[in-house]
């Protein structure tokens, strides 16, 4: 395309190239600023961000901020929580798709229509809230563990993009050839599939890490115990219900020290929850992008 | 008649023609072995809950439980349709989805129309980088930046209101016409370049061999885009476009419920905030809570299915 920019720069090419580049200026710079602003705002001193000082860059640079969101526990019983169900929860999910995606990529599986039916009717329709809800209740799976973990285990999506790739990307005549060497599917799966999937695999991995990390629906249908809580309850208790103790002391000089430190605390608490994303983020990027690619080509 | 075949997959095989598909299912029993983990699944936390869905026609009482509680055939729907709140929950509903849908499906287009024309392969790396990154921002988080850069107070819109009109700022949390605006454009703020992925996807597709005939023949690069990449991306946007009309009635629940409070709640409540409401918070009316959202998930099948006949009538695309 720069070729033919060359081949031909005309006036009114010129113009064009300006209008473009102003316009997806801008655009960055709208999505650009919040996430600036944020980062930012964590670094300043308390007073600073509840007078309004921070514009772009941090101002009175102090770490009050992240000192305070480590020294709330329900932070890190969040955190560690979190972690937990990332881990376990991604672990469950990723096995459970690769078990599904090998047979279903298999054209030649019998029933194959009615197999593929029976997994994306559960995209179309779904029993709803309150029922599930109740079953959760009947198998005693609230306030557990496994309330967290084990409902969502099989994103319907996940699973048609993990089967597209393998029936691209995976040749057929491999499978047939082991085959004729007496090569059982479990070992087949085993031996060739998963390894041959690792690129996809990491996709969905991803994809899976990124939403237990995000999620906070099924916590807060399914969790009482606060000693369960995922960190994105507690966020919601302090960012958007704004329940951090502000204090009962009389003293007005105090109360509003200590709300410029809540408010303070709301930034740097959003840096700590989205830092392990943010940090990994430029360098997985490329993986979900292809994730997207897979997906769209079939869906 | 006995067949003897040399059969590629399993050596020799002897079969007759009516057990051919048996003996295929037989030498296939690993694969099924494979799927019977996620089936079971799917069976007791998809399938299973369906069996809930009669507490839609039941008066539910916690001593006789789901199958002992009374029928009352359609009670529960007629109260719904009957009551102020059912214009109002499919008002808001409706109106998130197709504002959204209006203002968030053409701008994905447009950027990538543009980020693709614009030469500067660094920045325009860097420029997409930064637009997928919200995506990644969890829900929870996202409402917390808004609702703290709009905070009348101590946030960036209040302290600029301030210095500029010098009143006190508005609290836009807590104004109802101000929440469908919100609601639209933090989605577009967070999903705008996430979703242009696949329409670069598309352009990347593109044969350079067209743009250079077109320069020669004088073709500046707007009309370029216009004439070629344009048309090189309708069929992928159709295809969204039909695919996303047919969830119109499948607002989610997490953001809505995260922006909602007492001031904005005329606009905000939807249909699955209110089902949460009415069933699992105060009254625990699990009947009509069921009902409602029955209502909800039946108009959404019948959707996505009407759609995808069109779609696949239309593009020769379907979901199955």
């Amino acid at each position: 395309m720069e070729k033919t920019a060359a081949i031909k720069n005309t006036k009114e090419d010129t113009i064009f190239y300006t209008v473009v580049f102003i316009v997806v200026s801008l655009i960055f710079l709208v999505v650009l600023y919040p996430i600036v602003y944020v980062i930012s705002a964590s670094f300043s001193s308390p007073a600073a961000v509840s007078t309004g000082k921070v514009v772009l860059w941090p101002v009175e640079f102090s770490l009050e901020g992240y000192k305070a969101v480590f020294a709330n526990k329900d932070v890190l019983i969040g955190y560690r929580n979190t972690l937990f169900y990332t881990v376990f929860g991604t672990f469950i999910n990723v096995a459970i798709t690769m078990l599904a995606a090998y047979p279903l990529s298999r054209g030649d599986i019998v029933g194959r229509r009615y197999i593929l039916f029976f997994f994306t009717f559960t995209m179309l329709f779904n029993g709803g809230m309150i029922p599930s809800y109740m079953v959760m209740r009947d198998l005693h799976l609230l306030n557990t563990v496994w309330a967290i973990v084990l409902p969502g285990a099989i994103s319907v999506y996940n699973l048609m993009v993990t089967r597209s790739f393998i029936e691209s990307n995976i040749p057929r005549e491999l499978m047939e050839a082991t085959q004729v060497d007496g090569c059982s599917d479990f070992r087949y799966f085993f031996t060739f599939i998963l390894p041959l999937s690792k690129s996809v695999i990491a996709v969905i991995t991803l994809f899976y890490a990124v939403t237990h990390w995000n999620a906070y629906f099924n916590a807060l249908l399914y969790l009482d115990d606060r000693n369960l809580f995922p960190l994105q309850l507690f966020l919601r208790e302090i960012l958007i219900n704004n329940q951090v103790d502000a204090s009962t002391a009389a003293d007005q000089a105090f109360v509003d020290a200590k709300q410029g430190l809540a408010d303070l605390l709301k930034y740097s608490l959003i840096i700590v929850s989205t830092l392990p994303i943010m940090c990994v983020y430029p360098f997985i990027q490329k993986y979900f992008v292809k994730g997207v690619m897979i997906g769209s080509v079939k869906g | 008649m006995l067949q003897i075949k040399k059969n590629p997959v399993r050596g020799v095989v002897i079969s007759g023609n009516k057990n051919k598909t048996l003996s295929k299912l037989r030498s296939q029993w690993q694969l099924y072995a494979m799927l019977l983990i996620p089936a079971a699944f799917l069976l007791i936390f998809s399938y299973y809950p369906m069996l809930g869905i009669q507490l839609a026609f039941k008066d539910f009482n916690a001593n006789l439980g789901m199958w002992g509680s009374d029928w009352v055939g359609f009670k529960h729907f007629n109260k719904f349709f009957h009551s102020y709140m059912f214009g109002r929950v499919l008002k808001n509903t409706l109106t998130l989805s197709i504002y959204g849908l209006i203002a968030g499906f053409p701008l994905p287009i447009l950027f990538a129309l543009l980020l693709n024309a614009m030469p500067g392969r660094r920045y325009k790396k860097l420029v997409q980088t930064v637009t997928y990154l919200p995506h990644f921002i969890s829900t929870v988080v996202m409402v917390g930046i808004i609702m703290q850069i709009l905070n009348p107070t101590v946030g960036l819109l209040g302290i600029i209101w301030q210095a500029v009109t010098g009143n006190a700022a508005p609290n836009v949390m807590g104004n109802p016409t101000a929440f469908s605006h919100l609601y639209v454009w933090s989605g577009i703020w967070q999903s705008l370049g996430w979703s242009s992925i696949v329409y670069f996807a598309a352009l990347s597709g593109v044969d350079t061999n067209l743009y250079e005939a077109a320069a020669i023949d004088g073709a500046s690069r707007f009309k370029q885009m216009i004439h070629i990449d344009l048309p090189s991306i309708l069929p992928t946007a159709v295809m969204l476009l039909i695919m996303n009309a047919g969830s119109i009635m499948n607002v989610g629940f997490e953001k809505v419920f995260l922006f909602q409070n007492d001031l904005n709640l005329r606009t905000s409540e939807i249909i699955s905030t209110y089902v949460y409401k009415i069933g699992l918070t105060g009254q625990n009316d699990f009947g009509y809570a069921t009902a409602i959202g029955l209502f909800n998930s039946l108009v959404n099948l019948i959707l996505i299915v009407i759609v995808n006949t069109v779609s696949s009538k239309v593009s020769e695309q379907s979901l199955w």
